[in-house]
């Protein structure tokens, strides 16, 4: 079953249309990665997906469910998202406890404690951590903090949306390597939004390359590997990482 | 490779906190000729609080010592504020990070140029004019007319970056310090703002010390390489010669950046406890 489906999906926000007619599947336990300079409509694709960018047009499926446009409990059970900023996407004022048990809180989920004490453990954090405030926490534990709050309700399909641009390369490493784990433990989905390639030779199987709006190309990551992308600006994308 | 422009000597910087002075840089020191010197490390290494103690830039309560901190013979450390100004921009400039926040948003792209062109030089409007619009062309922006009169927020952050690139080399200083001029940037645009500053140093046979936390980038554009790491120099080395590093930490670094004919399982990653830093 694929995961996610868009079929002719347009998106606006207001009277601009940032995306165009752009048709995905993702199969259930691929990694997809979206690629593109900034302004082609990746994180779009995203926040719409996720359901924070309304305004769209075409079909957004869930797990062979169609998505509505307004916001869905069973899609954020199936679907959450990890944000680019660990800075800006944690409470200031929360602890990383209350942090992760909110989800807990609106889903009425019970058994709230050891949850949250699972998920740390998933995630590589020690337990002390758990009462701390977000500035507490360096930049990669922060992170930390972000993917266990999008596992919190064991969903299917985690959006990233760049979730290693903010971060050092060693510190980087870190989080791919939890992300490449946590994938094999839990058969996760990834959308996976970002500009670095050989972060998409590491994380994923397939991508699609956008620009202004619309997807140019969808390859394989061997085809990336060998530099064997068809499209001109592909190429240009190649060769900009390459140097 | 001619008289030093710049001799750093044991340089310190430390900040007070509740547990008494902490040291952020330990006793740097180098000299940079008319040469490309890249600095490289992480978040909390030291390497833009290095970039800035240069400049003078750190303020009270932050307390820069050195043995000796000279730049073409003038000792930085002693030099007045007033003295500091006529140096600042004119003959040692710096390129921030982000230019969303380093732009005045209230002044048009040309009144800013411009405006670090009189501060330092006399000359006629018409001149700085023409000057202005030189820059721009220089930073490869094609339509400078139009282009040197929008506002900041209307310029995206590729073109930002390079109207902050003509801004810093208007004065046409000897020393260039750009710290992390491209990691607000895309890939797409990272090269070509890195092409330029590269262009323009090597042109006006200027020294550049750039600061960035991607070692191949670096490697790149630069000769010579400082590999930081919690406020020291933990190793030095041409930048043709990165991949025969010695020091754990360079390694680690090298080893933890994914490629692009990515075979490995797992990334590799630091072993902090072995340099107690960040």
């Amino acid at each position: 079953m694929s995961a996610l489906t868009l079929k002719n999906l347009d998106i606006s926000y207001g009277d601009t249309k940032v995306v165009h007619g752009v048709n995905l599947d993702v199969p259930e336990g691929e990694s997809f990665a979206l690629v593109g300079e900034s302004g082609s409509g990746k994180s779009t694709i995203l926040r719409a997906i996720a359901g924070l960018a309304p305004e769209w047009t075409g079909e957004i499926s869930v797990l062979g469910t169609p998505r509505t446009h307004r916001v869905d409990r069973n899609v954020s059970r199936q679907v959450q998202m990890v944000f680019q900023d660990p800075y800006g996407s944690l409470h200031p004022r929360k602890t990383i406890d209350s942090a992760l048990s909110e989800p807990l809180a609106i889903h009425g989920i019970g058994n709230r404690d050891e949850r949250v004490e699972a998920v740390l453990k998933q995630v590589g954090l020690d337990q002390r951590f758990r009462f701390r405030f977000p500035h507490q926490l360096s930049g990669g534990q922060r992170q930390r903090v972000a993917i266990a709050r999008a596992l919190m309700l064991e969903p299917k399909v985690l959006l990233l949306d760049e979730p290693t641009s903010a971060l050092d390369v060693s510190v980087q490493a870190e989080i791919l390597n939890l992300l490449k784990r946590l994938r094999r433990e839990q058969n996760l989905t990834f959308l996976m939004v970002t500009h670095n390639l050989p972060v998409v030779s590491f994380l994923c199987d397939r991508l699609a390359v956008m620009r202004h709006g619309r997807i140019v190309e969808i390859a394989d990551v061997a085809q990336l590997k060998q530099g064997e992308l068809r499209e001109p600006y592909s190429r240009e994308l190649l060769a900009a990482t390459a140097g | 490779m001619s008289a030093p422009l710049l001799e750093v000597e044991n340089l310190r910087v430390s900040f007070p906190t509740h547990s008494g002075r902490v040291e952020v840089v330990k006793g740097l020191s180098f000299t940079l000729g008319r040469e490309r010197l890249g600095i490289v490390g992480e978040s909390g290494s030291g390497k833009s609080m290095t970039g800035r103690s240069i400049l003078k830039l750190i303020r009270k309560p932050g307390e820069v010592t050195a043995d000796k901190l000279h730049f073409d013979g003038i000792d930085i450390l002693d030099q007045s504020e007033k003295q500091m100004r006529a140096i600042r921009g004119a003959r040692i400039s710096m390129v921030m990070q982000d230019p969303k926040f380093s732009l005045n948003p209230v002044m048009t792209v040309g009144q800013q140029i411009a405006e670090a062109l009189v501060t330092h030089q006399k000359l006629g409007r018409k001149e700085v004019q023409q000057r202005i619009l030189d820059m721009l062309t220089a930073v490869r922006i094609n339509d400078p007319e139009r282009v040197a009169k929008l506002y900041p927020h209307e310029v995206s952050g590729g073109m930002g970056q390079r109207v902050m690139i003509a801004m810093m080399l208007i004065p046409e200083p000897e020393l260039l310090i750009a710290d992390e001029p491209t990691s607000a940037l895309d890939v797409s645009v990272q090269a070509q703002v890195l092409d330029i500053i590269d262009d323009l140093v090597t042109r006006k046979g200027m020294g550049l010390i750039l600061i960035s936390h991607d070692l191949a980038l670096v490697s790149r554009y630069c000769d010579r390489i400082l590999v930081m790491n919690s406020g020291q120099v933990v190793e030095e080395c041409a930048a043709g010669q990165l991949d025969q590093a010695q020091h754990p930490y360079t390694r680690g670094l090298l080893a933890a950046m994914p490629v692009l004919n990515e075979t490995r399982d797992e990334l590799p990653v630091l072993d902090r406890t072995q340099w107690a830093g960040t």
